[in-house]
């Protein structure tokens, strides 16, 4: 494949986005945005296959070789990520066109920027260029965020954004710190540059790594860094939401992409134990996720504090970084973005047929298309939570196998946690839907229904996650050579120095 | 007492001064927290390459020259929290207009949504 | 054949929508049709597997979790699937008379289908996983069963609790699958079953066999499992007599059974089954007696059968497998046709409260009898079946020979067990059909439909079929199912009605006789009816469990979210704290090595100013102006640090950051409180002042050990490869648009998006024009400042020329496109500031937000230029063009993308000042 193809899925989207602010019609905006994310499904899918066969393939910007220059980096994990977040992108620029866009300006125009930051984040082989995009797909979540604001959404937004740029600060001490002491930015060289460190250097080191474990995990929304989840998520409109679904993914994405490769065991004496770090807190993320959720006082909260949930639950196996585990909690990052994203989406349906009473988990009018809408609850609840024969299940079903290699007390741990915070996601939106689809009033009937565009991007991503579901077993031979490669630095390494450049 | 020394001292000042603003209960003092934040932090990465006095980074005459990397580090950082600054000002501003007051506090009926 | 069978009723649930526009007659015909079929496909495999044979079918689906869609028919499964569907098509034709005033009989029988199809799935999968996949889809149809007639809130109830009852025990048994296949190393229950020994050998064993017992037990509701079966009697009746009879509950049983071979014969099995069946048998009989709702006596009476068949499958001897499968067939037949009664009875009277129905034999003799005889078969009366298997029973718990008191307790709990079944059933005809009180009906009873009665007359004639020729009817079945239950030769048992005089026999007679005594005691000695039902403890203490949850989670949210933004903040500086320290608690490591500068007097007074400064805005915060100018006291150290360290380009970028900013700082306080009142919790205050004291103190530890190490780094690539290759001597900025231009791209995207953003949320916004600050002092109307103005006017030719300089030389000398664009964008302010805003918006005709969107193309253009080319994207190529009177001129592509800079900032500047400066006039300019 000529590598040429790894800057498209940030070019694209960067062009388009600007393009998108200049052009007025709307009409035109959406056809150009639900073609280019169209596109990026298409080349997000080239990119899966060509990883797929084992290979890496880097690209050095600008041609000045590592680890002087940015490199982008393509293997099996980057592209799962790319083809994932495109996934998530083609539905969610459907459901914008849905009249979401007029409620203010430059809707697709943030998204592009979003999947620009997001695809960047998810190629870059350098450290600095790293902490850019966060810096893109974050200032472009902020706006998303703030779209047809209102007092929650603001109030939701400036939280966000000041925890944000607490973490984007220590991001940057994070990062300084590691160049002060390896004099490299690169993540390839860090991974040979920190083994040969001498103690004190080390330490240092060490606290700028751990510093930056912290960032991601804010990111991710690992405890105690959860608190901006909820009302973020529960506030936004439901098709930012649903894209958000992603977003808390680029967190883990960094954690695994980073710590198992350069932290790893290739490190050495500079090696981190992620267990340590990440198993414990991401218990307590999975407790707080499931315990808000019974708490919530409305359908997009509760479907909040499930992405926590979800993450707590992909860390924590991911945490055990063994081949299996790690597998596994991809396998099931996919369905949770996925899945989660459609309950966000059906939220979206559900508030925009109840009046004033939105998704508010209280007695409201009998939805006009409430068989359909009903439908597609069952089908978001029943794969969020795990309730076979959908994809939550497969990938419940493969956490319990991966973390059962375990130590008996961890694998006990992590099935209890597993199991309980499931049945408890259970009870949650079993109340909601009770009392959002079966305690209408049948006397009001409100006339307003759901965009359409809302419910065909329902719809496909139903097609998606059945898709998860039917196709679990090629999926789930991709993880597994996905997490054997994550942790093969020496090959990471190989690949980013033999790629050329300008002497 | 050596230039390190100043540095870090200043460094640790102006840190304090950011996160105390920082939790700060208005929104306009944690504008001022930011801002103060964001000098620190560039402070911080600036000095990640060291301290060279009288060697800027512009090839000529001279053969050491303070790390440019590190400047051109802080100088994106510089740019990007100015972005920041200016999106969070009118944001305030936003909430302030929106919420009629600019306390951090969630109230009571905020918090029941 | 197999999977046919299991995915028919599925394959047929779309249909039912279509259904919906066809007559009302169509749905329910359209499920009979469908359990007719599948029946017969059933039993076209019959001969094979009567002669012993076990039929399977298989599909890969996931391998590496072991899951396949595989299926197999062996005697325990078929017996089963020939329950499930002879039961449902009786159901299916009771229930279209008996729902024939329900508006959406298509959404039923949809959802019966449903249903059936899991049903079979669970009894006929050959792979651990998939059963568990059906085992979960019965739960949850099942769910939208009880829950049918959604508008009752006792539906809702009893819904909600079977969910949460039954998912949480699937969750046990998903453990104990996944546990069970990975020490049988197989999920395949062929595999499994063979691989007895291993599991039993496992240490995981009890812990296996823990998590299966929940499942089962939860399904087929044993004490204390059993309280979600009562409430969900609010589903309709057909359906209560579907799940409760033949079904959903004997799915657990069924479990069981399947689960027999490999994990019955140990102590734990034997104890906790028979413990657990005795139980729930012997309790929930005592509680039917006193149920006044028919549904309600029957709904105990299931249960405790329910714990009669686990109790026999617990004595683990191969007669009393077989005795289990013989009451699961007879159980099944007498409590579906007694269901069926029920509903006949509360159709006809508008009740099923048997202290207002009485003496109904005078006006439905012929379905009195028909009770009457199911009711024998519950009670256990000769002649109809429930006699047989409950002989077999007592006969087995005689015969039981086990330590512990055991082979006592058993006998006489199982006739006080018999009594009390025999009083239950003795009222439910009794108290129904010949009381003599007045009847208080909303109805006047009579005879049901034709049609009605036919399901409860098979299955009544099915009761003494049995009952009277057991040989010729069953035998052959229950051989076959018990072979595949006990996984080795059919054991040797002859069913006859008459034994001759035995201990069963005499058993059985105090059952009858004390039955009969104890009912007419209770009835008429104790007055039944004035009798207050007791509530359900185990209910009450779910609900309760329940609301408690909910509190406490709630109280727990709103602390955690009640913070608002501080929290959050402070959480992450704690966190950050704690672990970027924490390297330094476990190792000890002191100040560097590297050799350090000595200060002099005037460095030693900027850093003085820089701190003194930092430190004054924590106390005048609340005085927002004077903080800000002191704020920008603070820049201004900084940008002297920068200038004495060499680093002449921060220098001017912090500069001129530093002023735009300072603007939009004092732009914001005209919109903004000038002053902030002191904050009330004093206790916060001291305690972020020691937090922010710990960080900074952190920070500035870090920055020393940081400054006292020595340094290597990649630098040096850069300082030598500027020129040759960058073609360009100020290496920081080669650096920005060339090595690492990338950066800088993602950097003018920020600053684009940061524009674009703040447009947005100002086109959303009303802001209120000040007329007076908070003191009163009123702002200026005047829309322009004569002497700035022209100082301004002048001005800008100059700033443009100067940015213009900064631009061009950026590549050699301190300067670039970013510190140009702030330099242009700042005189362009300063006009807007002198002339006033909407004189220079005026003449200005430049969107600015497409400047900034088009320097992001140019930037980008310029990129992709080298794609054309075939080099990397920001690939720069550089040359010297010769320009008259100025000769050489550096012309690299870099400075192209500099220029997208140059334009982005300009840009973005721009609009984020103006429009902020303008919204207010806007407003202004809506109010007259």
């Amino acid at each position: 494949m000529n590598a040429q193809w790894l800057i498209v899925p940030v070019l694209l989207p960067a062009v388009v986005a600007a393009v998108l602010a200049l052009v007025r019609p709307l009409a035109l905006q959406r056809l150009l945005s639900v073609a280019s994310c169209a596109a990026l499904v298409g080349i997000a899918g080239h990119l899966l296959a060509s990883a797929d066969s084992g290979a890496l393939t880097v690209y050095a910007l600008g041609n000045w070789r590592p680890p002087f220059g940015i490199v982008f980096v393509l293997d099996r994990l980057s592209a799962l990520m790319l083809l994932l977040t495109a996934l998530l992108a083609l539905p969610v620029a459907i459901a914008m066109s849905g009249g979401e866009d007029e409620r203010g300006p430059f809707l697709h125009a943030f998204l592009h920027f979003q999947l620009m930051g997001l695809n960047g984040a998810f190629l870059t082989g350098d450290l600095f260029n790293l902490f850019v995009f966060f810096e893109v797909l974050l200032i472009a979540s902020y706006c998303l965020l703030l779209h047809g604001q209102s007092a929650g959404r603001v109030r939701a937004a400036w939280h966000y954004v000041v925890v944000n740029l607490v973490g984007s600060s220590l991001f940057l001490i994070a990062v300084a710190l590691l160049y002060a002491m390896t004099g490299t930015l690169n993540l390839a060289d860090l991974a040979v540059k920190l083994p040969q460190l001498h103690a004190g250097e080390r330490v240092l080191a060490h606290s700028g790594a751990l510093m930056l474990l912290v960032v991601f995990a804010l990111k991710a929304a690992m405890f105690p860094l959860f608190l901006w989840l909820a009302p973020t998520y529960s506030n936004a409109a439901a098709p930012v939401a649903a894209l958000f679904a992603i977003m808390t993914k680029v967190g883990i994405y960094a954690i695994v992409r980073v710590y198992p490769m350069v932290f790893g065991a290739t490190a050495g004496e500079a090696a981190l134990d992620l267990r340590v770090w990440l198993l414990p807190p991401a218990l307590a993320t999975m407790a707080c996720g499931a315990l808000a959720a019974l708490a919530s006082r409305r359908l997009s909260g509760i479907a909040a504090q499930l992405t926590l949930l979800s993450v707590g639950t992909i860390l924590a196996v991911g945490a055990l970084a063994t081949t299996p585990a790690l597998s596994a909690s991809l396998y099931y990052l996919a369905h949770s973005t996925l899945s989660g994203a459609l309950l966000f989406l059906v939220c979206g349906l559900v508030s925009a047929q109840r009046g004033e009473a939105l998704d508010l988990l209280k007695r409201g009018v009998t939805m006009h298309q409430s068989q359909l809408t009903a439908i597609l609850f069952l089908f978001a609840a029943v794969a969020v939570t795990g309730i076979p024969p959908m994809s939550g299940f497969m990938g419940k079903t493969m956490l319990l196998q991966g973390s059962a290699s375990a130590s008996d007390a961890v694998a006990a741990w992590i099935w209890s946690f597993v199991l309980v915070t499931s049945f408890v996601a259970i009870l949650a939106l079993m109340r909601g839907g009770i009392v959002v689809f079966w305690m209408a009033r049948s006397s009001q009937r409100t006339s307003d229904t759901a965009p359409v565009p809302l419910i065909a991007a329902a719809l496909g991503m139903v097609a998606f996650v059945m898709a998860l579901a039917t196709l679990a077993g090629p999926i789930k031979g991709f993880t597994d050579a996905t997490a054997l490669q994550m942790t093969d630095t020496h090959a990471y390494v190989r690949a980013v120095f033999a790629v050329g450049g300008r002497p | 007492m050596s230039m390190e020394l100043l540095i870090s001292i200043s460094v640790g000042v102006m840190t304090m001064a950011g996160v105390y603003l920082m939790l700060r209960a208005r929104m306009f003092s944690i504008l001022l927290g930011l801002t103060l934040l964001s000098y620190a932090v560039n402070v911080f990465v600036f000095a990640s390459g060291r301290l060279r006095i009288g060697m800027p980074p512009i090839i000529g005459a001279q053969h050491t020259y303070a790390d440019p990397l590190a400047q051109a580090l802080v100088l994106t950082a510089i740019v990007i929290s100015f972005a920041m600054t200016a999106f969070v000002v009118v944001l305030a501003i936003a909430a302030y207009t929106r919420l009629g007051h600019d306390r951090v506090q969630p109230d009571r009926e905020e918090l029941d949504r | 054949m197999l999977p046919v069978i299991v995915f028919l009723p599925w394959l047929a649930v779309p249909l039912f929508s279509l259904a919906a526009r066809g007559p009302r007659s169509l749905a329910p015909w359209l499920a009979a049709m469908v359990d007719f079929v599948a029946l017969a496909g059933l039993l076209t495999l019959a001969p094979s597997v009567f002669d012993g044979h076990t039929l399977t079918w298989g599909l890969s689906w996931v391998p590496q979790i072991g899951l396949t869609l595989s299926f197999r028919l062996d005697g325990l499964s078929f017996l089963f699937a020939l329950l499930i569907l002879t039961i449902g098509l009786l159901v299916v034709l009771y229930a279209r008379y008996y729902l024939s005033d329900e508006p959406r009989l298509d959404r039923f029988f949809g959802l019966l289908m449903l249903f059936t199809g899991a049903m079979l799935g669970v009894v006929m999968s050959e792979n651990l996983l998939l059963l568990f996949i059906f085992w979960e889809l019965t739960s949850l149809s099942s769910f939208l069963l009880v829950g049918y007639w959604s508008h009752k809130p006792g539906a809702r109830d009893g819904a909600r609790i079977a969910l949460a009852v039954t998912g949480s025990g699937g969750l046990a048994l998903l453990a104990g699958i996944v546990l069970l296949g990975q020490v049988a190393g197989s999920y395949e229950l062929t595999q499994v079953l063979a691989a007895s020994a291993r599991v039993h050998a496992s240490p995981l064993y009890p812990v296996i066999l823990v998590l299966v017992l929940l499942g089962a037990f939860t399904k087929s509701a044993q004490f204390p499992f059993h309280f979600w079966l009562p409430g969900a009697m609010a589903a309709p009746t057909p359906v209560s007599a579907y799940l409760h009879s033949a079904t959903m509950v004997k799915a657990g049983i069924f479990l069981l059974a399947r689960m027999y071979p490999v994990l019955a014969g140990s102590d734990l099995w034997f104890y906790a089954l028979t413990g657990f069946g005795l139980v729930t048998l012997v309790f929930a009989a005592y509680q039917a007696m006193f149920r006044h709702d028919l549904k309600g006596l029957l709904a105990y009476s299931t249960v405790s059968h329910l714990g009669l068949i686990t109790l026999l499958l617990g004595i683990g001897t191969p007669l009393s497998a077989v005795a289990a499968l013989f009451h699961v067939i007879n159980h099944a037949t007498f409590k579906a046709s007694l269901f069926m009664a029920a509903g006949i009875i509360d159709h006809e009277c508008g009740t099923r409260d048997m202290r207002r129905i009485n003496g109904l034999w005078r006006f439905m003799p012929y379905t009195g009898s028909l009770a009457m005889v199911a009711a024998a078969a519950m009670a256990g009366v000769p002649l109809v079946n429930g006699f047989l298997s409950k002989e077999m029973f007592f006969g087995e718990a005689l015969a039981l020979e086990r330590g512990g008191g055991l082979q006592w307790i058993l006998p006489i709990a199982a006739v006080m067990g018999g009594v009390f079944s025999v009083a239950y059933s003795l009222r439910f005809i009794h108290d129904v059909f010949f009381l003599d009180r007045p009847l208080q009906t909303p109805r006047t009873p009579h005879e049901p439909p034709r049609w009605m009665r036919i399901p409860v007359e098979i299955l009544v004639a099915v009761c003494l079929l049995v009952g009277l020729f057991p040989g010729f009817s069953v035998q052959a079945l229950l051989t076959v199912s018990a072979q595949a239950v006990l996984a080795g030769p059919p054991p040797e048992f002859s069913l006859k009605l008459w034994h001759g005089v035995n201990v069963p026999l005499i058993m059985s007679v105090i059952a009858l006789t004390g039955g009969v005594l104890l009912y007419f005691l209770v009835q008429y000695g104790l007055d039944l009816h004035s009798h207050v039902q007791g509530r359900n403890l185990a209910k009450r203490a779910f609900d309760r469990s329940v609301l408690g949850i909910a509190a406490v989670t709630d109280a727990l949210a709103r602390r955690a979210y009640g913070g608002g933004m501080t929290s959050g903040v402070t959480l992450t500086i704690l966190t950050a704290l704690f672990v970027g320290l924490f390297p330094f608690f476990t190792s000890t490591t002191s100040t560097g090595t590297a050799q350090t500068h000595p200060s002099d007097p005037m460095a030693l007074s900027v850093f003085a100013l820089m701190c003194a400064a930092s430190v004054g805005i924590m106390f005048a915060h609340r005085r927002r102006l004077a903080a800000v100018i002191v704020l920008s006291v603070v820049g201004l150290t900084v940008t002297l640090a920068f200038v004495y360290f060499s680093a002449p380009d921060l220098a001017l970028t912090q500069l001129s950051v530093e002023t735009v900013s300072i603007l939009l700082l004092l732009l914001a306080l005209h919109y903004l409180p000038q002053d902030a009142p002191p904050e009330t919790a004093v206790d916060h205050t001291v305690r972020h002042f020691l937090l922010a004291g710990v960080v900074g103190g952190g920070v500035g530890w870090l920055t020393w050990a940081m400054l006292t190490r020595p340094f290597v780094s990649i630098s040096d690539y850069f300082l030598s490869n500027s020129v040759p290759q960058g073609g360009g001597t100020n290496v920081v900025n080669v650096i920005l648009v060339d090595f690492r231009a990338f950066d800088t791209y993602g950097e003018i995207t920020v600053i684009a998006i940061a524009g674009l953003g703040v447009a947005a949320m100002l086109a959303a916004l009303r802001l209120p024009r000040r007329r007076a600050d908070e003191s009163g002092r009123a702002w200026s109307r005047e829309t322009s400042f004569l002497p700035l103005d022209l100082l301004a006017r002048l001005l800008l030719p100059l700033a443009l020329l100067v940015s213009m300089h900064l631009f061009i030389r950026g590549h050699n000398q301190p300067g670039g496109g970013f510190i140009a664009g702030l330099v242009a964008a700042v005189a362009i302010v300063l006009l807007y500031v002198g002339s006033g805003a909407k004189w220079s918006s005026a003449r200005m005709k430049i969107d600015f937000g497409a400047t900034a969107m088009s320097g992001l193309l140019v930037a980008a253009a310029t990129g992709i230029g080298a794609i054309l080319l075939g080099a990397p994207f920001l690939t720069s190529a550089y040359g010297y063009a010769h320009v008259p009177l100025i000769g050489k001129v550096p012309m690299a592509s870099a400075m192209l993308f500099d220029l997208g800079v140059y334009l982005v900032v300009v840009g973005s500047t721009l609009l984020i000042l103006t429009r902020l400066g303008l919204s207010g006039d806007a407003e202004e300019a809506r109010q007259p």
